[in-house]
């Protein structure tokens, strides 16, 4: 069902950067005061709004970084030929202000609840902002909830929340670091079933990233026996 | 009073065929709660049922044998990218609805895998709505909602339900799985009716 937040008229709110952090030579978290700021779940987006001088907009959207209960962040991934990331990641400092619109999206989130169903996080690339969310947010309420996230990244340098991520299950598709155990490659069935927690044990996942890594982790879980209803995705690209 | 953002200039600039708020894509982007289900033709049906509990049903070979249509839309979806020019083939809602007797207002889509998702009748008729089966030429591939979608081009597409297996004609309207999320009821891309209170 629509959080509490939903039910009320979305309505922009002017948001001012107060620290932006390089991620990757590619990625950059931007955390945002915001002033009446209503608070998120984790696993939920926002829309952010730019407006040049001459009074043109520009509008994306961009899953929370930071967990329920911290400054709303974002992680945005330079896009080629983009209009608006090559703007966030290169040319916005601390002290500029945007506009925020949110949170939005009440179906790719997580709560702790009972029972406590483990939870498998499945993340491509960029797409593993929203589940950084919902990791921390697991983390910092010692949820008893057994959490464990699957990473695909293409190369060591492109990995972001490095720090945070350390003790995850991270797959390089295609530089590894130097003597890493397992060669460069995406993540298929026999790794799937080392490390997912098994259909018995009625886990929820989540998987987000581009399509075809969405369609072929979605398919692997079912594959792996995982129900069609305990699979959330969110694709993008 | 506007937030002007220090630094920002933008590339774009508006495009009469551009809904507000929405930037044109040349890709296709997936967007889907779940996993894509497949649904092979042979267990393939879509069904109609009235407020009077009158259920039509069509077989993969009777869509096939009714008369087709090719609409060429420019499509929009609630996540901002429009893409023009797609060419789809389907079967068009009135050729569907010409023998069903309802007085209903309301219509509520559903999918195989159970989304839903709902519209006013009459925007599923005057040759606004379309079964449609092909895009590009080719079946229409299952992360895009194949074998058969809904495709409603006036209204953002997460009204045109992938994977579509029914409507049911109502008295009531009744939100469907984005509606009752937060999104807007009706969706109308030209006043940028995305959620709720827009």
């Amino acid at each position: 069902m629509a959080p509490a937040a939903l039910l009320q008229r979305l309505t922009w709110l002017p948001a001012v950067i107060a620290e932006a952090r390089a991620e990757t030579p590619q990625a950059r978290t931007l955390v945002l005061d915001v002033p009446g700021w209503p608070g998120h779940r984790a696993g939920q987006h926002v829309d952010v709004r730019l407006t040049a001088g001459d009074g043109y907009q520009a509008v994306r959207s961009y899953s929370l970084a930071s967990a329920p209960g911290e400054q709303p962040a974002i992680t945005v991934a330079r896009v080629a030929d983009g209009e608006v990331s090559p703007y966030l990641v290169d040319v916005a400092r601390p002290g500029d202000r945007v506009e925020i619109r949110g949170p939005v999206g009440g179906y790719f989130v997580w709560e702790p609840a009972m029972p406590y169903r483990p939870v498998l996080l499945v993340g491509g690339g960029s797409g593993v902002v929203p589940l950084r969310s919902i990791l921390r947010h697991h983390r910092q309420s010692a949820d008893p909830t057994p959490m464990r996230l699957v990473y695909s990244v293409r190369a060591p340098e492109l990995v972001i929340y490095r720090e945070e991520l350390q003790a995850e299950h991270l797959v390089y598709t295609r530089t590894t670091p130097p003597g890493w155990p397992r060669p460069a490659g995406h993540i298929d069935q026999g790794l799937l079933r080392e490390v997912a927690w098994p259909p018995v044990d009625s886990p929820l996942a989540y998987v987000c990233g581009p399509t075809a890594f969405v369609e072929h982790l979605s398919g692997a879980l079912l594959d792996l026996g995982y129900r069609a209803g305990d699979i959330r995705t969110e694709r993008y690209g | 009073m506007s937030v002007i953002s220090q630094g920002f200039q933008g590339r774009g600039r508006r495009d009469d065929r551009l809904p507000p708020g929405q930037y044109e894509t040349h890709d296709f982007p997936v967007l889907s709660a779940g996993p894509t289900p497949y649904i092979s033709v042979d267990e393939w049906q879509f069904t109609i049922d009235t407020e009077d509990g009158a259920r039509h049903t069509w077989s993969w070979q009777d869509l096939m044998a009714l008369p087709k249509s090719t609409p060429h839309v420019d499509i929009h979806c609630v996540t901002r990218w429009s893409k023009f020019d797609t060419d789809w083939e389907g079967v068009s809602l009135d050729v569907l609805l010409e023998d069903v007797e309802s007085a209903a207002e309301y219509a509520l889509v559903s999918s195989y895998g159970g989304y839903t998702t709902n519209l006013p009748l009459e925007d599923l008729l005057d040759g606004k709505a379309w079964i449609a089966y092909a895009f590009d030429g080719r079946p229409l591939a299952p992360e895009h909602g194949g074998p058969a979608r809904l495709l409603v081009p006036h209204l953002y597409f997460w009204k045109s339900a992938k994977w579509v297996r029914g409507i049911r004609l109502l008295d009531q309207d009744e939100p469907g799985f984005w509606e009752t999320a937060g999104y807007h009821n009706y969706g109308d891309p030209w006043h940028e009716q995305r959620y709720w209170g827009d």
